[in-house]
């Protein structure tokens, strides 16, 4: 299927596709937003390009997504935005079920802290060079990762520990 | 003075490995206890724990600050105390059941919710929404902006010491909660909009409340104004305090209100224009100083503009009607479904499966919400159930900076700072 991309939007992938010849896997679009899936292990120097030569400057979210059946289960897009071009583009990569492991974005901008720590938390994706890989939203004591599709949705009994309500004797 | 690894200092009896690591990872900031016996009597070093239920901070956060006597030397923000799994509840529920909860996540300004819902589903989905449900969708917008604004400015007000403020602006809160009451049927939890245009038409009653509203809160706004802009107290609290500067904001991720008083007029209503803003004229506040006084000033212009959009649009109002009538992707209205057996079959199939994008189909729609871009992703398996869900919220990003604004300051700037930030802990936990 032909795309239908902006002028803008057409500059950066012909940019990209020619600067990452060998990490640049397709771009496409769905319901009007354009989306470029890239190999993982280069998402670090692809992201500073886009930022340096591209002027996507602002990184609006990080977020994991779980394909559950296929071989490359997980992906992680990154949702940034262009303010001098006043695009928005969506750069994906997919990470395989074992040892889900990609290099941290922190270093391009500082703003992929958090949201990297909520991919963490929710699909036990690893990012490595990240400055505080902690939990966020779950405590670190929990074992499980809870956007994953085989998490139940009522959760599992007894996974968290609750306080003790019987008081101290001492 | 010797120095002492934090975690020699700490028991902490509930979420062990939970405890330990923040305090690790206070550490990883480069700081360290030393020991108070030697030089430190009076123990000025200290880790405070500040929340999850403390009064000003706006929910449940918890704030871990490190302090040098009354200066934070590093802050950590533990978020989470909320969590719903909201994203998760997303993926198990038809797009329109979904509805309700939006309304519980940013619970200061739930019309705003409900349309950034909407219009991604709409846009996954195809569906056209007719011109007069735009309009309304945009008032609802606009009103429920000023609602949250106005939360903002009693609290933060309150925050630095003005109590009365707090009254006087739920005073005014209490006007637009019978605007929706009227317009909805709800008063804080709306749910009004529908995929496919709204729930039902506004009547003449609730339009005339509406420019009954829009004509007396200019007056409002200025008295208050009047009030505080040369308040000695006011400005010595919020002027130079919590800087974000313009070289940071970006880095950082700020969104909304705190990220255009750093400088930058991002504005989802003019980069990517959603519902008729591409069709009424306002300005984008915008200040250079990034510190509380200027986000003051944006949220109190923005509140202005929103008066001037829901009048265009109350002049622009066009008739038709309100929902798309395609009964594969709306809901049909009621009188239809009580007195006519397709409308129901439709009612049950709208209930039962929803509305069933493409398989494949992905996509992003953001609108501005009151606390920054309010962005939802969907990802769709051609099921009325969407794979994934993901929402991207103002207030998770503004906790981010949160962290970094704080280091520096004054701990009884803390609370001014989280308040001139506006987080809700239900849009950044989800």
């Amino acid at each position: 299927m032909a795309l239908e991309l902006s002028e803008k939007h057409q500059e950066v992938i012909d940019k990209l596709s020619e600067a990452f010849p060998d990490s640049f896997i397709e771009a496409y679009q769905s319901s009007g937003d354009t989306f470029v899936r890239v190999e993982a292990d280069a998402i670090v120097d692809i992201c500073s390009f886009l930022k340096k030569e591209c002027h996507f400057s602002y990184l609006g979210d990080v977020f994991g997504a779980d394909n559950f059946t296929s071989k490359q289960r997980f992906e992680v897009v990154y949702n940034m935005v262009s303010l001098k071009d006043q695009i928005r583009l969506f750069v994906k990569v997919h990470l395989e079920e074992s040892n889900p492991v990609i290099q941290s974005v922190t270093g391009v901008w500082k703003s992929a802290n958090w949201p990297e720590r909520e991919v963490y938390d929710m699909f036990g994706i690893q990012f490595t060079g990240h400055p505080d890989m902690r939990r966020i939203f779950m405590p670190q004591d929990f074992d499980y990762y809870p956007m994953r599709k085989e998490f139940p949705l009522l959760g599992i009994p007894g996974s968290i520990e609750l306080p003790n309500t019987t008081p101290d004797t001492e | 003075m010797k120095n002492q690894n934090i975690l020699d200092k700490v028991k902490p009896k509930f979420f062990k490995e939970h405890q330990e690591s923040i305090y690790q990872a206070l550490e990883d900031k480069h700081t360290t206890i030393e020991s108070i016996e030697d030089e430190d009597p009076l123990n000025t070093k200290m880790v405070l724990n500040m929340g999850p239920q403390h009064p000003a901070t706006h929910g449940v956060l918890r704030l871990i600050l490190q302090l040098n006597g009354e200066v934070i030397e590093k802050t950590k923000v533990d978020i989470g105390y909320l969590h719903r799994g909201v994203e998760k509840i997303a993926e198990n529920k038809t797009y329109q059941e979904f509805m309700p909860y939006t309304d519980r996540m940013d619970y200061l300004s739930p019309y705003s919710n409900n349309v950034a819902l909407c219009t991604a589903v709409e846009k996954i989905a195809n569906v056209e929404v007719p011109e007069r449900a735009h309009y309304i969708r945009m008032i609802g917008c606009e009103l429920a902006r000023i609602s949250s604004h106005l939360l903002w400015l009693g609290t933060m007000v309150m925050d630095a010491g003005a109590i009365s403020f707090f009254i006087w602006t739920f005073r005014e809160r209490e006007k637009l909660y019978d605007i929706f009451d009227n317009l909805g049927g709800h008063r804080f939890t709306i749910s009004h909009s529908r995929i496919g245009g709204v729930a039902n038409d506004m009547t003449d009653d609730c339009i005339a409340m509406i420019k009954e509203f829009v004509n007396t809160f200019p007056q409002e706004l200025k008295d208050w104004h009047g009030l505080l802009d040369r308040n000695r107290i006011f400005i010595d609290r919020n002027e130079n305090v919590g800087v974000l500067h313009t070289e940071d904001a970006l880095e950082y991720g700020a969104a909304g209100p705190s990220l255009r008083a750093s400088g930058y007029a991002y504005d989802i209503r003019k980069i990517e224009p959603y519902a008729r803003y591409d069709e009424v004229e306002f300005e984008v506040p915008t200040r250079l100083e990034g510190d509380n006084l200027a986000r003051y000033y944006v949220r109190m212009e923005e509140m202005h503009e929103s008066i001037r959009i829901i009048r265009q649009c109350l002049d622009k109002l066009p008739k038709g009607p309100v929902r798309t009538d395609n009964a594969k992707q709306a809901y049909p209205s009621k009188d239809e479904v009580y007195y006519s057996m397709e409308g129901m079959i439709h009612d049950f199939m709208m209930t039962d499966t929803g509305i069933c994008p493409p398989e494949g189909a992905e996509c992003y729609h953001a609108v501005e919400g009151p606390k920054g871009e309010l962005g939802y992703y969907i990802k769709s398996d051609g099921t009325g159930h969407p794979w994934r869900m993901k929402i991207k919220t103002g207030s998770f990003a503004n906790l981010q900076i949160l962290e970094n604004v704080l280091d520096g300051e004054m701990v009884a700037d803390t609370v001014v700072i989280i308040g001139g930030l506006d987080p809700v802990m239900g849009e950044a936990d989800k």
